[in-house]
């Protein structure tokens, strides 16, 4: 089952501007911000441990997709890239995830502005009860944009970024919780990308989505990763081979093995990933 | 097969042969119940109509004699028959005023503080504290209030009230400090309300649901961010909820304030004069009331702390309605 499915993948699409993927292994773009490095990263829940030496790649300006089982650690390491995953109690870490050579682990680096710079998109779309402007705004708003022809133009641009503005711009002042799931989970997309991130986190973006509307959020991944890093977790592997450039499978609270996504989909290195894509387990 | 048709759950199970029976006996329990449950949820408001009825039976007298004076005039003189109540329906609206005023802030401090800032081995303990506060009977309440806060409050807080520059020129803080007082009442009922609304506040504050705070949190919100502008808003109207409950305590409140408000018949701006309230000119008279119109004026006073009550519940139900449909308007 995972072996055609790689012909679908982004490659094909004929619009798509040339791009560098030299190597087969991801490397750092070093001409983008947005390049995160991790290090022997470990994570424990109390004395639980849920990631072992995890050490990663993943570079500017490409889709990285994490697959793997349920409970393996993937949407852990994911919300560790800004630091969310450490607010839970009795959790702590070992290693590095460095964002443009910097540890965001380090003591002198500010959450609060680390998250600015790293947005997320969670699994369940979460929109303030709030108009839909608002929730688009919020983040400039608290980030010190203080002019409102400047925010107007921000909710605007974000909008549009998330290919929801003429869906909604003639309801901006009207609630965002009216909107769909599709749209409302766009719209989450447009209030994270309000603070102009450097890199995007997205957690199952679209596992409770119907087809049409996941179909749109691919398509809307799939544009936007000339303009920034983009981290997805996925359970759906034709998903993953959809959008993704790079696939990273993660087992166990390991990395087991990450590769450029056609290679990977289609010769494995490692047995378990093997097993995993085509089904045996997970 | 039409009948099998039409009861595909006993086609499926076709051994089970006590299920048709079970059906009918839970259909006959289900009316039973429906019925049962229809007629408490009527009786409420039939009992509630009969009290307004016999109040406003008994009261009408008195309304009858004093007509639209009876909510305007200050003069209460059971000895020539005479009976205005405004100082105490004055009374009993300023004295729950202050108390939400004071105690509105308060609770909600202590119930973000536990939801948000206590680490878990204080939160349990501090929350069956405050809890606690409820259990005190209100005699106590007015016994610590003549013994502990009205002492305090002559001798420190009102001459520092009014000495206050501009605030202590203002007629609310005029004239002499007595100790019983409007701001004795309040002060008592805020620390009596405070509870209720903390407590309600802090079950909505924790049921916020994790995914908004997140949503703040990722979005580079810091902690005070996230909780004021995700948290707290998230759960308004549960708030506002807390708030009428101590309004309604505060309200009907009766003993703790007839001990401390002085029960005077007189409308003052000043909260540090004395005054009266509905509950407690009920509560003072109504054992020597003597005259038929004395006891129907008391009955009237009734009546109209009823229907403030019901007023004020309606007025905040309302704004709880506008405020949660803020969100989804
Ligand atoms: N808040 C938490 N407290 C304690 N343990 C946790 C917590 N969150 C996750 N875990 C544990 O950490 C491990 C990894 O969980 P994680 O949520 O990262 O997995 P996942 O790969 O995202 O799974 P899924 O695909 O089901 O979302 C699991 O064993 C899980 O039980
Ligand atoms: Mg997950």
């Amino acid at each position: 089952m995972s072996l055609q499915i790689v012909g679908t993948g982004n490659r094909e699409r004929g619009t798509e501007a040339p791009r560098s993927v030299g190597s087969q292994f991801p490397v750092p773009d070093s001409r983008h911000p947005g390049n995160i490095q991790a290090k022997d990263f470990s994570f424990w829940y109390g004395p639980k441990q849920a990631l072992y030496d995890v050490s990663i790649t993943i570079p500017a300006r490409a889709v990285t997709a994490f697959i793997g089982p349920s409970g393996c650690g993937k949407s852990t390491f994911l919300r560790s890239i800004n630091r969310l995953q450490g607010l839970i109690p009795g959790a702590r870490q070992t290693g590095a995830i460095e964002l443009d050579g910097e540890n965001i682990y380090s003591a002198s680096l500010n959450p609060v502005s680390l998250r600015q710079r790293v947005g997320m998109v969670f699994q369940r779309w979460n929109p303030f009860p709030k108009s839909i402007y608002d929730n688009v705004a919020y983040g400039p708003r608290i980030n010190g944009t203080a002019s409102r022809s400047k925010i107007d133009e921000i909710v605007e641009q974000s909008l549009r970024r998330a290919a929801l503005w003429d869906e909604v711009k003639d309801r901006l002042r009207q609630s965002a919780l009216g909107l769909s799931g599709g749209q409302q989970q766009r719209l989450c997309i447009a209030r994270a990308l309000a603070n102009e991130p450097e890199v995007l986190l997205l957690d199952e973006p679209a596992s409770a989505l119907d087809p049409i509307a996941t179909q749109k959020i691919e398509e809307l991944l799939y544009e936007l990763r000339s303009e920034l890093t983009i981290v997805i977790v996925t359970h759906n592997m034709q998903q993953a081979a959809r959008v993704s450039d790079y696939t990273a499978f993660f087992y166990l609270g390991r990395l087991v093995e990450v590769n450029n996504t056609g290679q990977l989909f289609t010769t494995p290195r490692e047995e378990r990933t093997e097993a995993y894509i085509t089904g045996r387990f997970g | 097969m039409v009948s099998e048709a039409a009861r595909p759950v006993v086609t499926t199970r076709p051994d089970d042969t006590g299920l048709g029976a079970r059906i009918d006996g839970s259909a006959i329990g289900d009316s039973i119940y429906r019925w049962m449950t229809t007629a408490f949820a009527l009786g409420i408001p039939i009992l509630l109509l009969f009290i307004a009825i016999e109040i406003g039976a008994a009261a009408w007298p008195a309304l009858k004699a004093f007509g639209f004076g009876f909510l305007t005039s200050s003069d209460w003189d059971p000895p020539h028959n005479i009976f205005g109540a405004a100082p105490a329906i004055y009374g009993t609206i300023v004295s729950s005023f202050i108390a939400l005023l004071i105690a509105t802030p308060l609770a909600l401090g202590v119930a973000i503080f536990l939801s948000e800032f206590a680490p878990s081995w204080l939160r349990q303990p501090v929350a069956f504290l405050v809890d606690l506060l409820a259990a005190i009977p209100s005699v106590v309440y007015g016994l610590w209030g003549i013994f502990v806060l009205q002492p305090l409050l002559r001798d420190h807080v009102m001459p520092l009230l009014s000495a206050i520059p501009l605030l202590g020129q203002t007629p609310l803080f005029e004239g002499p400090a007595y100790g019983p007082s409007m701001l004795s009442a309040g002060l008592i009922l805020a620390i009596m309300v405070l509870p209720f609304i903390s407590a309600v506040s802090r079950e909505v504050l924790m049921a916020v649901p994790r995914s908004q705070r997140e949503a703040a949190l990722a979005l580079g919100a810091t902690k005070w961010e996230m909780i004021s502008d995700a948290v707290v808003p998230y759960a308004r109207s549960g708030i506002i909820g807390g708030i009428i409950l101590g309004l309604g305590r505060a309200l009907g409140e009766t003993m703790a304030v007839t001990m401390l408000i002085g029960n005077v018949h007189k409308i003052s701006a000043s909260l540090l004069a004395p005054g009266y309230t509905m509950a407690s000119l009920i509560a003072n008279e109504f054992a020597e009331a003597t005259g038929d119109l004395h006891l129907s004026a008391l009955m009237a006073v009734g009546a109209v702390l009823f229907v403030v009550t019901l007023i004020v519940n309606g007025l905040a139900r309302w704004l709880v309605w506008r405020v949660s449909r803020e969100g989804q308007s």
